[in-house]
């Protein structure tokens, strides 16, 4: 399955490598290895900057786009999936590429602005009309009773996001103390019915299966999910305090000089961060980073207290080596007693 | 060596079937299976007992050999049942049964795991009705057999097909003239016959059953020492970038694998000499 994945991956990279040379020697092509939730996002922004690059340079960029589970998406990149730019859930992902494969530089987010990510998210609750559970807070959230909808933090980006969310609360809660945060962890962890490997799936157990009270996940998924579904269905709650989630976004250096594409792979990235770029991730539920494009959207995201991954775990290596490697906290949970 | 293999035989080309034979084995079967033990080998010793010896995979082998199992059993009974209906009797619909007796084969393990959580959710066609008496389906072990048992079933009925129509009447009928009652022919006569092709057939079911991964992640619930299976362990093990920690794991499916075909082949082996010394 896996082997057979990987030469479709290959097959794909190389039909799309060997693409150019079919359609129109001036056309550039790049490929965009992503995440699951950017889907509708990354499409309105290829089209933006296609038109923004033929007007400013008079070639004609087609993006392609590949989406996937964050972690499964940097490995068909460490296993020769030409991508040109990568743009994941969690900078760890991309770290893999750089220590794996070698094929970025180890510096590379401090590159471009803002930690190279450009939009940022946060974890909200998705809750069922009315709030039954009357959810308010992390709190309500590891009270017996109440069934929730993480997804797997080992095998996702977003629940990798959503348990850092819930120990920065219980770090926060308990002043610092982290054994009183390792029961925070323990009791939330508790409560969940089913283990859906990634953000996509969780969001089908919680919405089609009608499994759990409350789906804890990826804000602009939230409010993905109320568009599609309809808002008199369900609910957003945004707690009081939550994480910062930055989704990273870099060049492949080696690949895109192989290519040649250096130069209109990084003007992408840094369009990201233009007026446009900026406007187009608010109207995708993301945060924007710039003021214009912040206050314009305003209204559509809830105030709340972020905090960083860094205050709370360190940076994403430590939080890795802590939390989600074998033998770290997430696994404690589930030590037979 | 080669000479003492090499026996005379009347049809030629041996060398060459032989040469074309052990190729074709090496690179679609061999090769891959060594870069497994190739990467496993990075591991000491002491890492690879720990990493296999782990209580959540120890949990998941339980699950996954168990349910895979037992799924092979409940079709090695229904799975006959549905033969013997689709060779012995005509009635309307047996060439549309007959077809859809290959669905598992050809849907998409996800679609069928999709459509299967969906049905035996407790919001589902099934699992609304079995939600009051207690019994939960989706998201729990039972689940995990549920889905095994379904995609096994045409290796039982595909296997058992052709030795049962090409049983003989007659040889019931004589067992009749011979006195023998319904119970006695179908046991001593019916049985015998299809029993080393049952064992292939539940076999095949089972070998399938525990490399699944498609159909059970979507039903399975997926919680740690409950219902996690040995594939999603690895899969766990590759999205943490430990592939040398995913093989050993892939080792030991692979391993435990072996050993039950081995004493199915020796089951079978054995079932059909002593048949044939009757």
């Amino acid at each position: 399955m896996k082997t057979l994945r990987t030469m479709l991956i290959t097959l794909g990279a190389l039909l799309i490598a060997a693409h150019p040379l079919v359609v129109h020697a001036e056309d550039i092509t790049l490929l965009n290895v992503s995440y699951d939730p950017t889907r509708e996002l990354y499409q309105e922004f290829n089209a933006a900057f296609a038109k923004h690059w033929q007007k400013e340079k008079g070639q004609t960029v087609v993006v392609k786009q590949s989406h996937g589970g964050s972690g499964k998406q940097s490995r068909a990149v460490i296993d020769g999936l030409e991508a040109d730019v990568v743009t994941l859930a969690l900078a760890y992902d991309i770290d893999a590429i750089s220590e794996k494969a070698k094929l970025i530089p180890a510096n590379w987010q401090s590159r471009l602005p803002q930690n190279s990510s450009p939009y940022t998210s946060t974890i909200v609750f998705l809750v069922r009309k009315g709030n039954p559970k009357g959810i308010k807070d992390w709190e309500d959230l590891v009270k017996p009773g109440v069934a929730i909808i993480p997804a797997n933090p080992k095998t996702s980006g977003a629940a990798r996001w959503a348990y850092l969310s819930a120990w920065g609360y219980a770090l926060k809660k308990y002043d610092n103390d982290e054994t009183k945060a390792k029961d925070f962890i323990g009791r939330f962890y508790a409560n969940v019915p089913v283990f859906d490997t990634g953000a996509r799936g969780a969001t089908t157990t919680f919405i089609e299966r009608g499994i759990g009270d409350v789906l804890v996940g990826w804000e602009n998924e939230a409010y993905l999910a109320l568009k599609e579904f309809g808002a008199g269905k369900f609910e957003i709650i945004t707690p009081s305090i939550s994480i910062l989630a930055e989704p990273t976004v870099t060049l492949v250096d080696k690949v895109a000089k192989k290519k040649g594409t250096q130069p209109v792979a990084q003007a992408y990235l840094e369009y990201l961060y233009s007026e446009e770029g900026q406007d187009i991730a608010g109207k995708h539920f993301y945060r924007p980073r710039s003021e214009a494009a912040l206050a314009k959207y305003a209204n559509q995201f809830s105030k709340v207290s972020l905090f960083t991954i860094d205050e709370i775990a360190g940076g994403w290596q430590k939080a890795q080596q802590r939390h989600f490697a074998d033998g770290g906290v997430f696994d404690e949970i589930y030590k037979p007693k | 060596m080669s000479l003492l293999l090499k026996q005379p035989s009347v049809l030629p080309g041996f060398g060459l079937t032989l040469g074309f034979a052990m190729f074709y084995f090496s690179v679609i079967v061999l090769i891959p299976l060594s870069g497994l033990f190739v990467k496993t080998s990075m591991l000491s010793w002491e890492q690879f007992w720990d990493i296999i010896t782990n209580s959540r995979a120890v949990a998941s082998y339980r699950l996954t050999f168990g349910a895979s199992l037992v799924g092979a059993l409940i079709n090695g009974l229904f799975g006959s049942i549905i033969a013997w209906v689709l060779v012995r009797y005509r009635f309307p619909g047996r060439a549309l049964v007959d077809a859809l007796v290959d669905l598992p084969f050809a849907l998409p393990t996800a679609v069928a795991g999709i459509t299967l959580a969906a049905i035996y959710s407790s919001n589902g066609w099934i699992g609304r009705y079995l939600e009051p008496l207690g019994i939960k389906i989706a998201f729990t072990p039972l689940g995990v057999l549920v889905a095994l048992t379904f995609i096994g079933l045409p290796f039982v009925v595909r296997t058992v097909q052709p030795v049962l129509q090409d049983l003989d009447k007659e040889v019931e009928e004589a067992a009749t003239t011979l006195g023998a009652d319904r119970w006695q022919t179908f046991r001593a006569v019916i049985v015998p016959e299809l029993w080393p092709a049952l064992l292939t057939g539940m076999a095949m079911a089972f070998a399938r059953a525990v490399g699944e991964y498609g159909s059970v992640i979507f039903i399975a619930g997926n919680m740690p020492l409950k219902s996690e299976i040995t594939p999603l362990l690895i899969m766990t093990k590759l999205e943490q970038y430990d592939y040398s920690g995913a093989t050993a794991l892939g080792v030991v499916m692979l391993a435990a694998s072996f050993v039950l075909a081995l004493i199915i082949n020796l089951l079978q082996w054995w079932s059909t000499a002593r048949h044939m010394n009757q």
